[in-house]
Order: C-alpha cells, then structure tokens, then sequence
C-alpha cells in the first residue's frame, strides 16, 4: 500500500469531510433528514476507508478496544439513561417534554442525547465488527482456544430424521 | 407520575439498562451476581404487574407520552402479565444456576459478555410481550434473538458455532418474514398498533394484501417457534448451547413465540378469524392442528434414538411445543387453557431436566448416554429432580405434566377430535420409551468400575433445579394458579374486541378511514392489491 499515493491522498482528503458530514447528519437530525443511525454509519464509514487503505493496525491505534467496546455499551446507556431521567422527573419513560423549563426545549434536548446515544453506539459496533472480521481482532470479546473433556463423539444421529 | 405507573417501562427497561452496565464488571462473579439482581428485580415488578391486572384489568403505557396509535403503547393484559412472570421467574432461578455452571463452560473473559447477552435476551423476550405495537414487537424479537445466537456460539464445542449459524440463518428468516407479514398490515391500514390494527383490519380483509401478510406471519412465528417442519434450528442450538442457555432458552424463547403468535392471530387477526381459515389439511383439522399432531410423534419417536441427552430433551420440546400448539389449534377456551398451562408446566419441566444436565455435564464432562451409567447412585441429589420433572414430562398424575395433558385430551374429546386425542396419548407413551432409557442407565447399571467418585453439583446450581422440580409436583397438585390464570387469559384472548380507540373524535382521520373503508372492496384497493 506504500506505492499507492492516489488512494492514499484521496484518502486523507476525504476522511475530514466525510466525518464533517456526519456530524452534520447527526446535530441537523431534528430539523430534516437524518439522526443517529446515519451518522454513526457514516462516521464508522470514514474509518472502514481508513482501515482498507492503512491496514487494521494502524486503525487499532486510532479507535483502540478499550475506546470502542466501551462505547458500545456507552450509547445504549445515554439512551436509555435519559429515559430513567424523564421519568424520575416525573414523566413518562423517554417523556422529553419534563427535560427543561418547556416542553419544546426538553423535546429538543431529549431527542438531541438520545440521537447522540444512538450515533456512538452505531459508530463503536460498526468499528468493532468491521475490525473484528478484518484483522482476527483480539478485541475484548476474542474467544481463546478452549479444550474440553467431552468426547465430541455426538453423530447428530437424529439430524436426519423429523 | 408516580414509579408504580412507570412499572410496564420499567419491566422492559430495567434489564436494558442493566445489560451494558455489565460490560463494565469486569470480574465474572459481580457479572453474575449483578445480572442474578437485576432478573429478582425484574421478577418482583412482573409479579406486582401481575397483582393491578387482576385487581383493575388490563391497563396501557403510552411511552415517551405519544398516546396510542400514533405513538408505541405498552400493554398489559391477563396473558401479558402470565408470561411475564414466567419469564422473568424462569430468568432468575436460571441465573441462580449460572454461576458455576457458566465457569465452567464459557471461556473466562467471555464471561461478563455472557451476562450482557443474557440480559438483553431477557430485555427482548420481555419487550415482545409488554408492547402493544406490531414493529416494536419486530424490534424486540430481534434484540432477543440476535442475543440468543451469540449466547449459542459461546457453548464450548465448535459445532455450537455451526449451531448458531444455522439458528441464525433461520432464525432471520422467522424474523424478516414477520416483518414482510407487519408491512403488508401497515401497507392496507396504516397503523402498526395492535389494538388498531385489528379494529381496520376487518374492513380490509378480503383483500388479497392481507391475505398473503396472514401467510407470511404464520410461516415466521412457525419458524420462530420450531413448529415442525421449521424446525430444524432447534435441537442442535439446545445440543451445543452452555447448559444454562438451554435451560433459558427451552422454558422461555419458544413460550415467548407462541404468546406472538396467539397474540398475532387471535387479538390482531382476530376480528377476521384468521386462525380458523388458515387452510385445511385434513377434512375439518386445519393445517396447523395437522403440523402439530406430526410434531408430537415425530418429535418424541427422534428422542429414543437419540445417544446425546440434550438433543433428546431438544427432540422432547419439539413434541412438547406439538401439544402447545395442537391446543391452540383447537380454537376453544378448553384447548387454549391447555396450551397456555402446558407453555407453564413445560417451562417447568424442560427448565428442571435441562438444568440437572447442566449439574451432570458439569462433573461428568459429557451428557451422553454411555458416560452415565448409575450416574443416579453417583450424584443421588441432581438425578432424583431429573426423575421427577421427567415422570412430570411423561404426564404421570401427580405432576404438572398430567394436568396439562388432561386438559388438551378433555379439550380433544369436548369436540370431537379423536385423533388430537389419540396423539397425545401415543406421544406420551413414547416419552416413557425415552424416559425409561434415562431410568434404566442412570439406576439399574452399576457405575463403571474404574469411575472416579463425583461431588454432587454446587447448592446454587441444586437449589433452582428443587426449586422447579418441586413446583412440577406442586402445580400438578394444586391447579388454582396456573389453570385459572390461563383459563382468564385463554377467554379474554378469545372474545377479544378492540376498543372504540380515539379515531370518531376527529373528523379528518375518520374521513380518511371512510375512504379505506369504502375503498376496501373498490377496484382501486385490488389494484393496490395487485
């Protein structure tokens, strides 16, 4: 790949605008087209391109196991924190309407973290199933070779049959 | 709005919550002991959900404040609040179980994922039946069975990963032809509510739109539910799944698919009795009652043969899940009691034997039939609860597994089906064949010679299993509970009506079902229809 300076350079002119966009789909969410979902698939799009021109390793560097498995969890946190939020102020479960002074300010910020919620959490599971399949990645949830004692003689006689 | 208002959210989110907090216990004993809370706190809302249904009646959560139908509705009703404490009960004496039998059969740093995974296949089996909102049903189904593939693979053979593959193939096709089956609803009646569904269906129903989404949704739930001849997923995801997954998955993930598909075909599809006009296979038994009959004895005759005992237990469910579904099929309070108290009893049983399994693969190494000779003289304690969930399986009277029986073959004669109760009789006594199998190795041969001696399973892994053995033998005795819960909830399912719901109170959104309505057997909605 150290030949390659065409994909190479495009490459690095291409990542910040990629991940400008992304930010874009998910702040501008509320108002058109867009939201979390999309924005973490086109964040975690411009480290796939990383990744396919400079190699897992270098990626590994850049969005480490210990950043992305954590986030995964991250998200589905902030997500389902604001709705025990809502409801500890006495709304319903992802009630926005309890989050500020007014309703249409506590509908803006609910659906504003819970997107953010959402574009991590899709950002880090991309990142980590992309670089999981490509590298053998030993991220955290690597299997180790483990040797049994059963005999591992099971025929699946029955697989035949019913 | 007070915390008890928010209990039918807090059911389904409080494992969600909890799931990706687990990650963050890196030590597998907290991860075990924070999940084992979680599900006990779980439990204890499913049962106090349990206590305001009976004393006010169903009641509804409208999430996020969007009233129904426009926003997701949670709704708890007699059958929700039944299977919600089966699950989350089943959940949490699983989990009771885990502990050492996962140490030993999960890799070690595996072992916070597997309560992570874990907990949000409980957050999906608990999702499907609190909603009220036909995708939030297809989101959920997904959260519980993604969770369940990946819960398969960590079993410790590698053809637990083919297992799963295959689980996970099948499994998706379920799921997606649920989904078709939702869009095609969606297509006719705008509206993914349940109850409103099923006030908009009627007037489209002779369309051929919904008739082919009532296709598409009874061949997904059959496969998600194993329903012979979709079965195929099941007996090696049970073989090579870790022990605790089996018992779970055995006493609750096929309990929760058949709760769909009732609750699909009989509140949803209701109105227009789509269950009764599923095609006919044999003269008056519709194809459904057929398949079910084929499950019981094909089911039970596969278990005799069967060398590896959890893939005999597997090839029991499928029989098992026969019974469940021939009393469905019955369409009479009688027959759906009987499946609804056999989904009960046979979580029971299957959780009970898969459990004892669990102890013996845990000192023996192996659960197939030749390592097991006199295993009873050598851990007395575990075998003696196989024993009795095992005679409950056969349906010897006294146990939970007679009661169940006695209902379908009551429901079978109150209306004439000869056969459905020569079925069940025949099936029965092929369970004894391959219960006695279990019986003859496990008492009447000596242990071999050069055995080493076994310590019997740790108290934790005991405890659940007597806690679910002696409940087959308590509900086989006392019947208040489990039959008259299911007898309420068999009743309301089937004289179910949809509610007025808000729509006469405005004008423009009445105008525009007048045009569904009227346009329902109009040439222009069979064009849309084409």
């Amino acid at each position: 790949m150290r030949l390659h300076s065409v994909l190479r350079t495009t490459t690095k002119l291409l990542m910040p605008p990629i991940m400008l966009f992304a930010l874009y789909v998910q702040f501008h969410g509320d108002y058109g087209p867009g939201g979390g979902f999309q924005a973490g698939v086109i964040f975690a799009v411009a480290f796939i391109l990383f990744t396919l021109i400079f190699g897992p390793v270098r990626a590994r560097r850049v969005a480490p196991a210990w950043v992305t498995t954590p986030l995964c969890a991250a998200g589905v946190l902030l997500y389902a924190g604001v709705g025990l939020v809502t409801m500890a102020l006495g709304g319903a479960y992802l009630d926005y309407d309890v989050l500020a002074h007014t309703p249409l300010h506590g509908q803006h910020l609910g659906i504003l973290l819970v997107e953010l919620g959402v574009g991590l959490t899709v950002w880090a599971v991309m990142v980590s199933i992309f670089l999981a399949f490509v590298g053998r990645d030993t991220g955290a949830l690597a299997d180790e070779a483990d040797t049994d004692t059963d005999t591992g003689a099971d025929t699946g006689a029955g697989d035949g049959h019913a | 709005m007070p915390l008890v208002q928010n209990l039918p959210a807090l059911q389904v989110v409080l494992p969600l919550v909890a799931a990706p907090l687990c990650l963050f216990l890196r030590a597998p004993r907290l991860a075990w002991l924070f999940a084992l809370a979680v599900s006990a706190a779980a439990f204890a809302i499913a049962v106090s959900l349990t206590v305001s249904v009976t004393e006010v009646g169903a009641f509804t959560y409208a999430m996020g404040g969007w009233a129904a139908p426009w926003g997701i509705e949670y709704v708890i009703d007699p059958l929700d609040s039944f299977i919600l404490c089966l699950v989350t009960g089943i959940a949490t004496l699983v989990l009771l179980y885990a502990g050492p039998s996962v140490e030993a059969e999960v890799p070690h740093r595996l072992i916070p994922a597997f309560y992570v995974l874990f907990l949000l296949c409980l957050t999906g089996l608990l999702g499907m039946v609190a909603t009220g909102d036909a995708f939030n049903l297809f989101v959920f189904l997904e959260i519980s069975s993604l969770s369940t593939y990946a819960l398969v693979a960590m079993g410790r053979d590698p053809r637990a990963q083919t297992a799963a593959y295959r689980y996970l193939i099948l499994g998706t096709l379920g799921a997606t032809f649920y989904l078709i089956g939702v869009g095609l609803l969606y297509m006719m009646t705008g509206t993914l509510n349940m109850e409103d569904l099923a006030r908009r269906i009627p007037a489209v129903a002779d369309t051929r739109t919904i008739s082919v989404a009532i296709a598409f949704l009874a061949v997904g739930l059959a496969l998600k539910l194993a329903l012979f001849p979709l079965h195929k997923w099941l007996p090696g995801a049970y073989t090579h799944a870790p022990s605790a997954v089996t018992a779970f998955l055995a006493a609750t993930a096929t309990k929760v698919a058949i709760y769909v598909l009732v609750r699909i075909f009989f509140t949803v599809l209701g109105p227009i009795e789509a269950f009764q006009t599923l095609p006919a296979a044999v003269h008056e038994t519709q194809v459904v009652g057929v398949l079910a009959i084929i499950a019981m004895l094909s089911g039970s005759a596969v278990a005799i043969f069967q060398p590896n005992l959890k893939r005999l237990l597997a090839y029991s469910s499928l029989a098992q899940i026969g019974y469940m579904v021939l009393g469905i099929s019955m369409v009479s309070v009688t027959g759906m009691t009987a499946g609804l108290v056999h989904m009960v009893n046979h979580a029971m049983m299957k959780g009970a034997l898969f459990m004892a399994l669990g102890a013996v693969v845990l000192r023996i190494g192996s659960p197939r039939i030749e390592r097991l000779d006199g295993i009873g003289a050598r851990m007395p304690v575990t075998m003696a609860a196989f024993l009795i969930a095992a005679l409950s399986l056969i349906g010897v009277p006294g146990t939970s597994g007679f009661v169940s029986k006695l209902y379908l073959v009551r429901a079978a004669l109150e209306d004439q089906h000869w056969i459905m109760a020569a079925a069940v009789i025949v099936s029965s006594l092929l369970a004894i064949v391959y219960v006695w199998r279990i019986v003859e190795v496990a008492y009447m041969r000596s242990p071999p010679a050069d055995a080493r001696p076994v310590r019997e399973a740790p108290l934790v892994m005991l405890a659940p299993l007597w806690v679910l053995a002696l409940a087959n033998v308590y509900f086989g005795l006392e019947t208040t509970w489990t039959v008259g819960l299911a007898e309420d909830a068999a009743g309301f399912i089937l004289t179910y009506v949809p509610g007025e719901g808000p729509l006469s109170e405005h004008p423009a959104l009445e105008e525009l079902l007048e045009g569904v309505n009227g346009g329902g057997h109009g040439p222009a909605a069979e064009e849309g229809a084409h």
